[in-house]
């Protein structure tokens, strides 16, 4: 397999404080990713460089075979083919749910307005939200917010999702519903998913391979049984035990 | 009072005519000069913004009158022969699209960031996503203090008084000096500023209803 997602060498720096260091990895399409560590470890800043929101300073960043940190990279291009998932939806508020999944395929994509419409109903119904198209982002709880959001994301068939932390804003009885689709979503064969998640049994339910990231830097990179069964990693053994004691 | 007003009458509305026209014109540019700068002050380009700010900062910061001054002297020196309301009208443009831009860069600028990079992440180039999503809300929460620029506006258009622009303070200095009925003269063209700018306000409060 290929990989989508490469990082060699990545630094990433906000003024004096080193952000990410050092970062190499590689994720192969199809792969699902979850992305753990403390807060202020730098995963969603990692995850946020892969579709340029954050700019890197130093290292190359290859996504779906283009280069992010080349000059000469059209950003917008990468950007059609990685969605992306925000903890605070970012949902467009001047628009209905409808008009928010309609809207990036019209003016990016240039989709032909009726196959456009058919997809984004179709969306809905998969997140279980048909009933809401006509609704204001303002008029929708939380947690169907966020299924408006990953409809949004794939309503621009990209080949990879970046999650981050898409439940830590949700109240816990939306939780479940979100990681649903999120679940049905990771699992189509050939999408690349990112996740940045504090839910643990949801990462043992739905990963292939799990980082985990400490003070920007990547401590553990294992497939998902070996790190929650043998995390090699001292900081990571004593993440996952003070996680688990709650 | 009433003889003044009519003995006066067409001088009072010419003067009446000429300030609403030079408020409707530097209304309309105003805006729109203001709206580009504004835009200018937030781009990712870093020289683009450095020019909005230069000219936001050099036009809000010089009296009006100086402005005025200087477009209905210096312009017809060096560039081309211009008259007193076009000078005014030039000037109250500029100045007021300084203001207007801080007031839309302030709208901007209270849009969540969010919404900038959820649109930039679904591939839309920024103009995209300021034009279909940050610039809508921001319009929303610049309407009431855009209505007071809108107002400070007509008053200022009083500055074409000073280079001969005909316009409704002219005529009552005029007016004023012929008739020596100072305080008449002024209480009318008081009266008709208020014909201008009452709706003004009015109409901006219930949009900001209507929108809130």
């Amino acid at each position: 397999m290929s990989s989508m997602i490469e990082f060699r060498n990545v630094q990433k720096y906000y003024g004096e404080f080193h952000a990410l260091k050092d970062i190499n990895l590689e994720i192969d399409k199809g792969e699902t990713v979850v992305l753990i560590g403390p807060s202020g470890s730098g995963k969603s800043t990692l995850s946020r460089t892969v579709n340029g929101l954050e700019t890197i300073q130093e290292g190359q960043l290859i996504v779906n075979g283009r280069d992010i940190a080349d000059k000469t990279t059209d950003i917008n291009r990468i950007r059609r083919d990685v969605g992306m998932v925000f903890q605070h939806f970012n949902l467009y508020a001047n628009k209905d749910v409808l008009e928010n999944i309609m809207l990036a395929p019209r003016i990016v994509l240039k989709m032909n307005e009726e196959e456009n419409k058919k997809q984004a109903m179709a969306l809905l119904d998969q997140v279980g939200l048909a009933d809401k198209a006509h609704n204001m982002p303002s008029q929708i709880s939380g947690g169907q917010k966020q299924r408006v959001a990953i409809a949004r994301s794939l309503a621009m068939k990209p080949r990879c999702m970046l999650f981050d932390e898409p439940t830590s804003a949700l109240d816990p009885e939306m939780i479940d519903d979100v990681l649903g689709v999120i679940k049905y979503v990771t699992s189509q064969s050939d999408m690349t998913s990112l996740i940045v998640t504090h839910e643990m049994g949801f990462a043992q339910e739905v990963a292939n391979r799990v980082i985990f990231m400490a003070d920007g830097q990547v401590l553990e990179d294992d497939s998902k049984d070996k790190f929650f069964d043998h995390p090699t990693n001292e900081r990571a053994r004593q993440f996952l035990s003070k996680i688990i004691k709650h | 009072m009433i003889h003044l007003l009519t003995s006066n009458w067409s001088a009072f509305i010419s003067g009446f005519g000429w300030t609403l026209l030079s408020s409707i014109l530097a209304l309309f540019f105003s805006l729109i000069i203001g709206s580009l700068f504004a835009i200018l002050e937030v781009v990712p380009n870093k020289a683009l913004r450095i020019i909005g700010n230069v000219y936001v900062e050099i036009f809000r910061n010089i009296p009006l009158l100086v402005i005025t001054m200087f477009f209905y002297l210096v312009i017809p020196l060096y560039i081309v022969k211009i008259n007193g309301f076009t000078a005014g009208t030039i000037g109250l443009t500029i100045y007021t699209s300084a203001f207007i831009a801080e007031t839309v860069r302030a709208g901007i600028n209270s849009v969540d960031p969010g919404q900038m990079e959820a649109a930039r992440s679904q591939g839309m180039t920024f103009w995209k996503a300021m034009r279909y999503i940050v610039l809508p809300q921001a319009f929303k929460y610049v309407i009431p203090p855009l209505g007071n620029q809108f107002v400070n506006l007509v008053k200022n258009s009083s500055v074409l008084a000073f280079v001969a622009g005909f316009d409704l303070m002219y005529q009552g200095n005029a007016i004023a000096s012929q008739t020596f009925e100072t305080v008449n003269t002024y209480v009318i063209v008081g009266i008709f500023y208020l014909i201008i700018t009452l709706p003004i306000s009015y109409y901006m409060q219930h949009l900001e209803k209507k929108l809130a």
